[in-house]
């Protein structure tokens, strides 16, 4: 088990490195906090009076919704990270040293749910100003928390290994939004899924980000009143659905993204 | 003596490039192995190779025991590597830097910590230590990333053009670190784009060219090949080429050669400046007017031009040389 324990240990190390750089680069926790702040505030005010829901508050609906979707996007900056360790060359000096290999993308990874966590954060307090409440319990809230954290810890697995994979890091910006969009757009982030076209609406059923927001929304106790009972397993059990998802994304893109970085050379 | 690098018939290709050609390599158990070539030659394909970051497509490879391709963690344990591109996090400070390096070679928080203290002050760069390495100059970029090699005191080193973009005084007290380091049992191997580095600090050197070994020997076996300093002495009058040859003869270790069209005598010696000296006295003494002098030591360029015929080209790549940057002033003269 020397393996495991030198893991982290050195996971420990990378994440430590990663925390420092979110204190000297504080623009980009600007970033980090701003846009997410932003989507609320529109969101809720653009779309607020114009999308009806059946009964209850859109601006309930929609906050578990945006969460999911930033969710997505701040896991995208883990793959600019790791293109960027990349581009710098510092990955030949980790390469080079007798550290557990597998500690560079584990500790960035880690590191990346503090983002994360301080996005959520934000985002609730800007949530709480525009009427969103949580009507459940204080621990089925932080269940909602986690299951959010967790999803957005495996999509960072997913975006490692395309950050080890692209060339360079201008390439993962468009990458990352042509992926992210239509997941968090055919789902019932923002509107409900019930009056989509056929094709888009089964996509939109078994879409995992439906289902992250439909567990979120549960948990929070957001679910608008009288709103359609769901059809399809995905969205009646939500946070099993999500999980499985969790399991497997990091299942096959941990060892995926890791081998990557094994192969990763420094370009040029 | 024991080998603690070994190579054989290193091969690594590019697409259409041949970065390396059937390369073999034997270095010595506490020496200092220059491999010398120009750009584009393979220095750093055969450094990454035997640091494992990179796989060649065939030959094999032992560092400090360990087979390179088989075992690349045993070699992590024993190598200390410094790229030719400095690998730093540049938000982090030098002390960071070194301290984060210190614990992934598992020294433990205290030794970590006075490790990346003690050779910030080896390096001259405690001052700077607290400052992110974004706010470095080249040079000290350069210097913590050698110093970064060094944390653990590995038993073997392999530094990729050390000393390139370092000013003279750093690269002299760079020699300096490098020759204590070797002297306390350490094996190098280091590549370089000068000779006159990797003749002071090697006790081999290979001349490498488009992943090839053109010589082998000892700076000394290289010098005699090549042949060592010279004089190179330019008259004001034509009339006075036959004397100057006659007083410099007394000078030559070699076959002295004089062109009459650039008023031009070239004398191989031994010595140095001393000797340029004295020769300077008898040549004043025999009132002769001199034009240009100057004393010439064999450069990288020379060292191709003997051994292959053509200067030190880049390859195909199209990469320009830095060494060859002499001989193009010529051409366009
Ligand atoms: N990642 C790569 N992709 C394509 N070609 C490469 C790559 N790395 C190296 N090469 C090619 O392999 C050859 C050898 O490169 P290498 O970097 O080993 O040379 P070098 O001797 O270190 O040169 P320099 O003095 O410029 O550092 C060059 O022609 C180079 O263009
Ligand atoms: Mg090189």
């Amino acid at each position: 088990m020397i393996g495991i324990t030198h893991l982290l240990a050195d996971s420990m190390v990378i994440a430590k490195r990663n925390v420092i750089k979110i204190k000297r680069v504080p623009e980009v926790l600007v970033f980090v906090l701003v846009a997410p702040t932003m989507m609320t505030l529109m969101f809720s005010y653009v779309f607020g009076g114009s999308i009806n829901i059946s009964d209850g508050s859109y601006r309930e609906f929609l906050i578990a919704g945006i969460f999911a979707q930033s969710m997505l996007f701040g896991a995208t900056s883990t793959s600019v990270a790791v293109a960027e360790d990349k581009e710098k060359g510092i990955i030949d000096r980790f390469r080079s040293l007798p550290m557990s290999q597998s500690a560079v993308l584990a500790g960035r990874t880690a590191s990346d749910i503090i983002y994360n966590v301080l996005t959520l954060f934000v985002m609730s307090l800007t949530g709480l100003v525009v009427g969103w409440r949580i009507n459940t319990s204080l621990w089925e809230g932080l269940a909602g928390f986690g299951l959010l954290l967790a999803f957005s810890y495996a999509f960072s697995w997913i975006m490692a290994f395309v950050g080890v994979m692209v060339p360079s890091v201008e390439v993962i910006n468009n990458a990352g939004f042509m992926v992210v969009m239509p997941l968090t757009f055919i789902a019932n982030t923002f509107v409900p899924i019930e009056n989509l076209p056929t094709v888009l609406r089964v996509f939109a059923e078994w879409n995992p980000i439906s289902a992250l927001t439909q567990g979120a929304r549960e948990l929070f106790g957001n679910i608008p009143l009288g709103a359609p009972e769901p059809t399809v397993w995905p969205l009646q059990n939500p946070v099993a659905y999500t999980l499985i998802w969790v399991l497997v994304i990091i299942a096959i893109f941990a060892p995926l993204a890791n081998l990557g970085y094994r192969k990763a050379v420094k370009q040029g | 003596m024991k080998n603690v690098v070994e190579a054989f018939g290193l091969v690594k290709h590019y697409g259409e490039v041949v970065a390396l050609d059937g390369l073999d390599l034997v270095v010595t158990e506490g020496s200092v192995y220059g491999l010398l070539g120009p750009n584009g030659a393979g220095k750093t394909t055969a450094v990454s190779i035997l640091a494992t970051l990179l796989r060649p497509d065939a030959g094999s490879a032992r560092v400090a025991g360990a087979d390179v391709l088989e075992e690349p963690a045993l070699v992590r344990e024993k190598i200390g590597l410094s790229g030719q591109y400095a690998a730093l996090d540049e938000h982090l400070t030098g002390f960071e830097n070194l301290d984060m390096i210190g614990r992934l070679y598992r020294l433990g928080r205290s030794r970590s910590r006075a490790r990346a203290a003690e050779l910030l002050e080896v390096f001259d760069l405690s001052e700077a230590g607290n400052r992110p390495v974004k706010t470095y100059s080249g040079g000290m970029r350069r210097r913590l990333d050698l110093a970064g090699a060094l944390v653990a005191s590995p038993p073997v080193l392999f530094l990729d053009e050390p000393t390139t973009g370092l000013d003279p005084r750093s690269r002299i007290e760079l020699w300096g670190v490098i020759r204590e380091l070797v002297a306390r049992g350490s094996t190098l191997l280091l590549t370089t784009q000068y000779l006159e580095e990797a003749d002071y600090l090697a006790d081999r050197i290979m001349v490498i060219d488009r992943g090839q070994e053109i010589a082998q020997g000892t700076p000394d076996d290289l010098k005699t090949m090549v042949g060592g300093e010279r004089i190179e002495v330019t008259v004001a009058s034509v009339n006075d080429l036959p004397r100057t040859q006659e007083v410099l003869e007394g000078f030559a270790v070699g076959d002295l050669a004089s062109e009459e069209r650039n008023r031009k005598v070239t004398v191989p010696i031994s010595g140095g400046a001393a000797v340029l000296t004295r020769a300077l006295r008898t040549l004043d003494a025999a009132g002769i007017d001199l034009h240009d002098v100057g004393l010439r030591r064999p450069t990288l360029n020379d060292v191709f031009l003997t051994l292959t015929g053509h200067t030190a080209e880049p390859s195909k790549n199209g990469r320009m040389p830095v060494a060859n940057s002499a001989s193009k002033k010529g051409r366009k003269r």
